[in-house]
């Protein structure tokens, strides 16, 4: 099991969501991993794509600009 | 849901745009029994979130991914496909030309189609769906333009147009009878009413309507900022963060070498701030006002020039004098004093 970060900052939606979806498309499932964005929009973006993928969200933060999403690949 | 197909399942990839006809297109399918996956391609024009994710103004209403949505409500995997570097060449060559602006239309379905095939080569798919309707675009939906598609795109008889099957040969999922072509529609036109009842049949409510298209290259003023852009470079070319801050903030351009970009509040000027490494940026010091990025290269003349036109645009317009900030690219910065021009003195002609 692995624990990788993705640095999506400065990327508007839904190329945070493509990212996502590339860099999860070679973890295994119990991975996890964190997504930073600063497009707000990631913050229902990644959710949706998750449940759409059967993939699940940890937790969501979101602080001074920054936007913070943790997914357990499923 | 239905993600997973059984081995018997036939297998459909659907364009999904986010809007109504492709949610429709990709339902009539999966009520046959088929597995449908749903597939959006973001060239870097499409509408979908970013000016959204950029104006704060925009706020009020959540902002969502209509293709995401789309999927969700139909219960399938989306897989949203980079195809920024490719589309460049549809763009800049599009074999049929332009519609009303610079929105490529019948070369953009042919290649969205070859890709959706190719995805479909790729993962064992039988055939491809989308929400076309015969007579609905004055370009790519035409009766003589549908076959074009087919055939450009190499998708051939493995391309259902659900909406509109009926006034079109029976393609290779009916000939096989994967689809019972019974239950296929006969839209035409422009008309949205037969969409819009069923929808309502279906029971799906909040679809998104966008006006004009799927992409900024159908918005006028949108494409006069391209042409510009290509204008002034003396080259048809793009990058994404060029394409990306035409959707964004006033674009004026009072010399032909260089143009300014003003941000109209301050979602737009949080934005315009993360290029400030690639332009010079002008904000006033002495009154509130907006972040303005310079593209080109600017005389001290000029400069001054783009400070009193910036000052217009601030709280200090008004004002005898306003103090502004120029910081260059590689952090240098100066201040500027300036009498903010009046409105009458900025030409309509300056504005793209
Ligand atoms: S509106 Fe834009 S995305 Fe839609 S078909 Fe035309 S060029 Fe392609």
């Amino acid at each position: 099991m692995s624990s990788q970060q993705l640095d999506a900052r400065r990327l508007l939606c839904p190329l945070p969501v493509i990212r996502t979806q590339d860099k999860v498309k070679h973890m295994q499932p119990g991975d996890q991993l964190e997504v930073i964005c600063t497009d707000p929009g990631a913050l229902s973006d990644i959710p949706a794509w998750c449940r759409i993928n059967g993939h699940k969200v940890l937790r969501t933060e979101q602080d001074a600009g920054e936007v913070r999403i943790v997914i357990e690949v499923q | 849901m239905n993600t997973t197909p059984s081995p018997a399942q036939r297998k459909a990839v659907a364009l999904i745009s986010g809007g109504l006809d492709s949610l429709l297109a990709a339902k009539l399918v999966l009520d046959q029994g088929i597995h449908v996956e749903g597939l959006n391609f973001f060239t870097g024009f499409c509408v979908e979130g970013h000016t959204h994710a950029i104006r704060q103004r925009d706020n009020p209403k959540p902002k969502r991914n209509n293709a995401l949505w789309v999927a969700e409500q139909l219960g399938i995997k989306l897989h949203i496909i980079d195809v920024i570097e490719p589309y460049k060449q549809v763009l800049l060559n599009p074999k049929h030309g332009y519609g009303a602006n610079l929105n490529p239309c019948l070369d953009c379905k042919s290649f969205m189609v070859g890709k959706a095939l190719e995805w479909a080569q790729a993962n064992d798919f039988d055939f491809i769906i989308t929400g076309e309707v015969i007579g609905q675009r004055p370009m790519s939906q035409r009766a003589d333009t549908m076959p074009v598609v087919q055939r450009e795109s190499g998708a051939g008889d493995r391309l259902l147009r659900p909406l509109c099957a009926k006034h079109l040969a029976p393609t290779l999922p009916e000939r096989e009878g994967w689809i019972d072509r019974d239950t296929l529609l006969d839209f035409n036109g422009r008309s949205r009413k037969p969409q819009m009842a069923l929808a309502a049949r279906y029971g799906f409510k909040d679809y998104a309507t966008p006006a004009g298209g799927c992409c900024f290259l159908t918005d006028a003023s949108y494409s006069r900022k391209l042409v510009d852009l290509w204008q002034a470079r003396g080259a048809r070319e793009y990058e994404l963060d060029d394409i990306m801050l035409l959707k964004v903030g006033r674009h004026i351009r009072p010399r032909p070498h260089f143009k300014m970009i003003v941000g109209r509040e301050e979602g737009e000027n949080n934005f315009l701030e993360g290029y400030r490494k690639q332009f010079i940026q002008l904000r006033s010091i002495s009154h509130r006002g907006p972040l303005v990025l310079i593209d080109g290269e600017v005389s001290d003349e000029d400069l001054r020039l783009a400070a009193q036109i910036a000052a217009r645009f601030g709280q200090g317009r008004e004002a005898e004098q306003v103090a502004l900030q120029v910081v260059r690219h590689n952090g240098e910065s100066q201040q500027l004093q300036v009498k903010p021009l009046g409105g009458e003195q900025i030409p309509p002609e300056w504005y793209i």
